[in-house]
């Protein structure tokens, strides 16, 4: 097996894609939005409950998709709880930027996401990493169209 | 002339590329590779005979003419018309049928009238037909597979329907390889008086058609997937249906005589060409019907189901592997899922050990969801397809397994 796809399919993405996190329905999300990939089909609904203060004080999603867009939304959940509107905006930012940036960029502040600098090796995927967080986008901004990544 | 699969490979430049093994190409459903005879004609023509057609009174715009006429003769050969005008030069497919529907559908589909497709229609032949269908009032039936994907056909008799007005139907599923029984289909549908289409993309380049003997009133197919050019398709129509038919698009090249107040179109097929054609497309369509009608279409069926039972044989013996669509009739396309591993990982990993499928719903999205699967991978077979292409398919999937697992 190549290098190329060792770095796609690594540990920590099997792991989310076999047990995904905050894979369930919350009682009574603030927020929702639902995210769909029309050239292959896999679907995403985010939940968000935002505090007071509009921070994210939980995060969940269901749906069905591949190994890449399912630990992408299981690793994001992870990764925006106890972030601010801004902050998580941002962090998508970022996250983009990984994953269609040039080969040397190096964004700051993703954490774990870093596991999906892979994916910049397989343009074809990129939509599949970026479902859950166009969702999360969608139901943030309070939006009640369906995300699309076309 | 003795089928032989080394020496086909050779005619496709693209299995020479590289110095590592060959592309395992097993998406042919989606496009064909294209032969050197085929590219040739096109660098050919583009060399030495372009001009436009039907126009030019000079040498070269004749020569041009002429060989794209050629073409159009090629293809009633191929597929077994009575006569050329019957053929017109579309852009595949999905054009065709979009040209079925607008010409013959707006003038023979009402209020109340229905339309009988199946559910094994890629989204070419049942996208134009519900649109019209909304268009003009008129009922959309499908006629209902099994959980093999075989056809109902007892099924699909009940609904022809004194409203049915036309049957258009696959002549085989490019997203599980049923193949249809179609003269039964001519025959029941014939016996009310109701034409038929048959969306031929994935028949065509499969096994010998002959229009004439299936008694089919439409036959429609893609020049990309039958090893020719993209952008280049046919319509067979009989010629008393098209003769009947209003224009498509109007413009240039379809007319007999324009006034300001009102014009007089052109005869069939020019009729339904407006514009300039794609030239060079329906002449390098031709040379791909010569080079497979040089191997023999007998022989081409032959080697495909050769290849097609290889394939059961060894993703068979795969436990955690399940075939997505059983029918008794099948040709060219194994569609399949793997316990635990999205298509779309599936295709991403045979990939990278330069297995070529398709992952995904194969725009046919009501098939799958009637056969409970979001999506599947699909490996489909060509003329240049080896047993080594397969064995490399049934490898990969395994690993695949294995990274999974």
């Amino acid at each position: 097996m190549s290098a190329e796809l060792r770095e796609l399919y690594q540990s920590t993405i099997l792991d989310h894609n076999r047990e995904p996190r905050n894979f369930r329905v919350p009682a009574t999300p603030s927020h929702r939005a639902d995210g769909y990939n029309p050239l292959c089909g896999d679907r995403v609904t985010i939940y968000l409950t935002l505090d007071g203060d509009g921070a994210i004080e939980d995060v969940a999603f269901q749906g069905s998709g591949c190994a890449i867009s399912t630990a992408s939304a299981s690793l994001m959940t992870q990764a925006l709880k106890g972030l601010g509107r801004a902050e998580a905006l941002a962090l998508f930012d970022n996250f983009h930027e990984l994953l269609t940036g040039a080969p040397d960029s190096s964004p700051q502040d993703i954490g774990k996401l870093a596991v999906f600098a892979g994916v910049r090796e397989f343009p074809m995927r990129v939509k599949c990493a970026t479902l859950a967080w166009h969702a999360f986008r969608s139901a943030i901004e309070g939006r009640s169209e369906t995300a699309k990544t076309e | 002339m003795s089928f032989d699969v080394e020496r086909i490979r050779k005619d496709f430049p693209i299995l020479q590329v590289g110095t590592g093994p060959p592309l395992a190409y097993l998406d042919t459903a989606a496009s064909a590779q294209k032969p050197q005879p085929v590219v040739d004609a096109l660098g050919d023509f583009y060399t030495r005979h372009y001009a436009n057609i039907h126009r030019g009174v000079y040498e070269l715009s004749a020569d041009a003419t002429a060989r794209y006429e050629a073409a159009r003769d090629k293809v009633r050969a191929f597929l077994g018309a009575a006569e050329a005008r019957e053929i017109v030069f579309v852009r595949g497919t999905t054009e065709a049928i979009n040209l079925v529907a607008a010409c013959y559908g707006r003038t023979h589909i009402g209020t109340g009238d229905e339309v009988l497709i199946t559910a094994l229609e890629h989204h070419a032949n049942l996208v134009p037909w519900q649109q019209l269908c909304i268009e003009r009032g008129a009922k959309l039936r499908v006629a209902p597979v099994d959980d093999a994907a075989h056809l109902d056909i007892e099924a699909f008799e009940a609904l022809l329907g004194p409203r049915t007005r036309l049957v258009a139907a696959t002549h085989v599923s490019n997203a599980v390889g049923t193949r249809v029984p179609v003269r039964e289909l001519i025959r029941l549908a014939h016996a009310r008086g109701i034409p038929v289409l048959l969306d031929g993309a994935q028949a065509a380049p499969r096994f010998p058609v002959n229009v004439l003997e299936l008694e089919v009133d439409f036959y429609a197919f893609s020049g990309h997937k039958l090893y020719g050019p993209s952008g280049i398709g046919a319509l067979y129509g009989r010629a008393e249906l098209l003769d009947a038919m209003p224009p498509y698009q109007t413009g240039g090249g379809m007319i007999e005589r324009v006034r300001f107040e009102e014009t007089t179109f052109a005869a069939v097929p020019e009729r339904f060409e407006a514009g300039t054609p794609n030239i060079a497309g329906a002449v390098g369509l031709g040379v791909a019907c010569d080079y497979l009608s040089s191997i023999g279409m007998e022989a081409v069926e032959r080697h495909e189901a050769a290849l097609l039972a290889h394939a059961e044989r060894l993703l068979g013996e795969i436990p955690e592997l399940r075939v997505i669509g059983t029918a008794a009739a099948k040709t060219g396309v194994l569609s399949f899922v793997l316990d635990g591993v999205h298509p779309h990982d599936v295709g991403t990993v045979l990939d990278g050990s330069g297995v070529a499928v398709r992952a995904g719903h194969h725009c046919a999205q009501p098939l799958m969801e009637r056969l409970g699967v979001p999506a599947t991978v699909r490996a489909s077979l060509g003329i240049y397809n080896n047993f080594d292409d397969l064995e490399r398919l049934a490898d990969a999937i395994r690993r695949c397994l294995k990274l999974f697992a």
